[in-house]
């Protein structure tokens, strides 16, 4: 235990079992697209599921997906575009070493970060709750008084199964907003403080390239629920 | 001739004063520690922890067998039991097995880095282990499972009344800590090798364990997300797999085996690497064909993932998907012949010393050459439909897991006991027990292949329709007992050579792998005191390195430590 923080070898920022900072930094950087990928096969076996089951039942798919909102998804994939943007811009900052235009454009981030989840989770899915459209025992129920009162319906069994997955999706990808805000909130902080584990820019490039992924997976869950063709 | 690089004493009086295990003795110090050789000796009581509770299952399970009335249990107490042993065994003691305690251990020994890249990434992966074994034990004690290991849909979402659920968060949490020992294996493994160490001059031992990563990143959170699914029906009523509620529960199947066929390999690879590092030593010879076992360990990764629709031939898959299952099941057995060839051929001439350690690994060759030639009963379709579901899968996969991976598990740890301890064991009752495992182990499991081809199902207590079947039981049972005794052993004479072994001296058994010729015993907490330059290749075996065992102490040293030269006298 001792020695782990005893001995530095390339100054104070160098963990005990590197050599030097590059060494530190490549390591880190596989270790975060290690992490990436593990990721991709999380949310890759969700979209497996959601392409089989829309590939079988494309017609109700179509008629279910229509009580989504595609103008909250829209502002949402917006504001998300913003986001990734900002980060962009944090990394590219943090490159130059301007740390006030660094924290800046991280604040914008959270920001937007907010923002994504303030409309999901006050608008889009009360919304839902409402109806109580929630994939439960009693969602056949309220999914054929729904249909109902909207005029047209899908089979109330297909409805449950796209309900399901779009809350088990979007609910997912939602909790990595969040720890996505803590991680970012985090390292703010960190930069604040002028902490010792922020060498350079490669800690704001991997909290980037983690939400880079989190807003990629928007881009596909967008078109995937909110816009389905007929 | 350069001198030694290390300090490290060749004798035991010279054992270093100061090593990873006596640089702290406080409790805190070791459930707050970073150093990978502390966790990997944490992770070793967690998985002999759980091995003795799954091996308790089993015991039960082989005791109710042996009447055909299966008078001992009602139906679903035996479910659970069996569900317990299986769960048990391959999420708590198999995956995590070797890679998480000799690996650990090991892996920044023989890359020459003083840990793991994350070390605190790697003491979280500890906890993680450790809570949600928890939690699945607590789901036992309280309502248990009975939908088997495998969790098939509608049977562990509509039909089921226990602790599915609570079981699921479980392995899902579980999940993750293999993950972050895979991260932190892949980003050690690609930066953190020393100074001319390059891929072909890695032990295949690192080899097996980057394979295992890569096919655990792949694989564990396809599983992690499809068993949290199964959580989300249970737990919340939602609807993907469950066929009452329009789900396809063959997707859940496809979705499952895509991780838990590929995870017999993150089970038995580890234990090839432990294998080529063990008969290379103890036929003093290098490994016959590096290349090939090197890359057959990546091949087996590859080919690994293509293969699980060999699991489902009776389900609704279709024929013609299930003629590709069974051609790709067949090429996998190629990387693994290519592994057993080359381990033959290392001894081939080379002059072999059956110390403990050897007779695992000889015992694991044989074991898991009948193990694997099984599997091409079941990897054809054809044979496979009768053979499905019955006592020859289960002793199939037991030759493959108990006698692949455990036996190599158990040859692992007394060939690296001394490292990890700073002790020698008693080289008798080593023998002793790994002859006892050996019969023990067949006497369980060639009965039971007999059974299956009979047609005895799996997963039954009772077999009354067929009371000829006993006498194989009982054979089994019998084989059983002898298993656990042989068992035991080990936990016994190991633990007492902690307490009260001889001193072991630097390298017993005078193997060429950097954690044995670089790194003390038992190591400092940084392992190397100085950085290592590699310029020779990996088991650097010859015969004029045993001729001088004789010579005097120095000599041996300057000798042994031909292959290395400082850093600075490199460049």
């Amino acid at each position: 235990m001792s020695a782990h923080t005893l001995e530095k070898h390339d100054g104070e920022e160098v963990y005990f079992q590197f050599e030097d900072i590059d060494q530190q930094q490549e390591t880190y950087i596989v270790g975060m697209w290690s992490f990436l990928v593990t990721e991709v096969m999380f949310f890759g076996a969700m979209f497996l599921i959601y392409t089989l089951y829309r590939w079988n039942y494309h017609i109700d798919f179509y008629i279910v997906h229509k009580s989504l909102s595609w103008m909250w998804g829209g502002i949402n994939t917006f504001i998300l575009l913003v986001s990734s943007f900002a980060i962009a811009a944090a990394v590219h900052f943090a490159m130059k070493k301007d740390k006030a235009k660094q924290l800046m454009w991280l604040t914008v981030t959270q920001v937007c970060a907010v923002a994504f989840l303030a409309i999901k989770f006050s608008i889009e899915w009360p919304e839902k709750f409402s109806h109580g459209l929630i994939p439960d025992g009693a969602f056949q129920q309220n999914y054929t008084a729904y249909a109902l009162e909207k005029g047209y319906g899908a089979m109330p069994d297909i409805a449950r199964i796209f309900y399901s997955l779009y809350f088990t999706m979007t609910g997912l990808h939602a909790l990595h907003i969040i720890i996505g805000i803590g991680i970012i909130g985090v390292l703010m902080y960190k930069i604040w403080k002028d902490d010792k584990i922020i060498t350079d820019y490669i800690p704001t490039e991997m909290v980037g390239l983690y939400w880079h992924f989190v807003d990629l997976v928007w881009i596909f869950l967008f078109p995937l629920f909110y816009l389905i063709p007929a | 001739m350069s001198a030694a690089v290390q300090e490290p004493p060749q004798s035991d009086e010279q054992q270093p004063r100061k090593n990873f295990l006596n640089a702290d003795h406080t409790i805190k110090s070791w459930l707050l520690t970073v150093d990978h050789k502390r966790i990997g000796m944490m992770y070793l009581l967690g998985v002999t922890f759980f091995f003795f509770l799954g091996g308790i299952a089993a015991a039960m399970i082989r005791a109710e067998l042996t009447s055909p009335r299966g008078g001992l249990m009602s139906s679903e107490f035996y479910n659970k039991t069996f569900s317990a042993h299986g769960i048990l065994m391959i999420f708590f003691f198999l995956i995590p097995s070797i890679p998480a305690t000799l690996g650990n251990f090991l892996l920044p020994q023989m890359i020459g880095a003083r840990d793991l890249a994350f070390p605190r990434l790697n003491l979280a992966s500890w906890y993680v282990y450790m809570i949600s074994g928890i939690i699945v034990l607590i789901a036992m004690l309280t309502g248990g499972v009975s939908a088997g290991w495998t969790f098939y849909v509608p049977l562990s979402s509509s039909y089921t009344n226990d602790q599915v659920a609570l079981t699921l968060v479980g392995l899902f949490l579980s999940g993750f800590s293999s993950i972050m020992t895979a991260v932190n294996f892949i980003a050690t493994i690609h930066k953190m090798r020393a100074p001319g160490l390059t891929w072909f001059r890695l032990p295949l031992y690192v080899w097996s364990h980057y394979a295992t990563s890569i096919i655990i990143i792949l694989g564990t959170p396809v599983v992690a997300i499809t068993l949290f699914l199964v959580v989300m029906e249970n737990a919340f009523g939602f609807a993907i797999f469950d066929p009452a509620r329009g789900g396809d529960p063959v997707l859940f199947q496809h979705l499952f085996w895509f991780y838990s066929h590929p995870a017999v390999y993150i089970m038995v690879l580890p234990g090839m690497g432990v294998i080529s590092e063990i008969i290379t030593c103890f036929s003093r010879r290098a490994i016959f064909g590096y290349k090939f076992v090197a890359y057959s360990s990546m091949a087996i990764a590859l080919v690994g993932f293509l293969v699980w629709g060999h699991h489902m031939y009776i389900s609704s898959q279709s024929t013609y998907l299930g003629i590709a299952f069974s051609l790709l099941s067949f090429l996998v057995a190629i990387p693994s012949a290519v592994k057993v060839f080359n381990w033959s051929l290392t001894m081939y001439k080379g002059s072999v010393h059956f110390s403990t350690p050897m007779i695992y690994a000889l015992a694991f060759i044989g074991l898991f050459v009948i193990g694997g030639l099984t599997g091409l009963f079941l990897a054809s379709a054809g044979t496979d439909i009768h053979l499905t579901g019955t006592y020859f899968i289960v002793a199939h996969f037991h030759y493959v897991m108990v006698g692949g991976s455990i036996v190599a598990f158990l040859g692992g740890i007394h060939f690296w006991w001394p490292k990890m301890t700073g002790k020698l064991y008693s080289e008798y009752w080593g023998k002793f027990s790994a002859i006892v495992i050996f019969v023990g182990f067949n006497l369980t499991f060639f009965p039971q292949f007999i059974l299956g081809y009979l047609g005895m199902p799996r997963r039954y207590h009772y077999y009354d329709f067929a009371p000829e079947w006993q006498f194989y039981h009982i054979l089994s049972t019998a084989g059983s007992s002898i298993l656990g005794f042989g068992f035991l052993l080990p936990a016994i004479y190991l633990t007492h050579s902690f307490l009260k072994g001889k001193r072991s001296p630097h390298n017993p058994w005078g193997a060429r792998g950097l954690e044995w010729t670089h790194v003390a015993t038992p190591p400092i907490t940084e392992n190397f005191s100085e950085p290592v330059v590699v310029n020779f290749d990996a088991y650097a075996y010859d015969p004029e390195a045993d001729a001088i065992e004789g010579l005097p102490e120095e000599e041996q040293q300057i000798i042994l430590a031909g292959g290395t030269t400082k850093k600075e006298e490199l460049l």
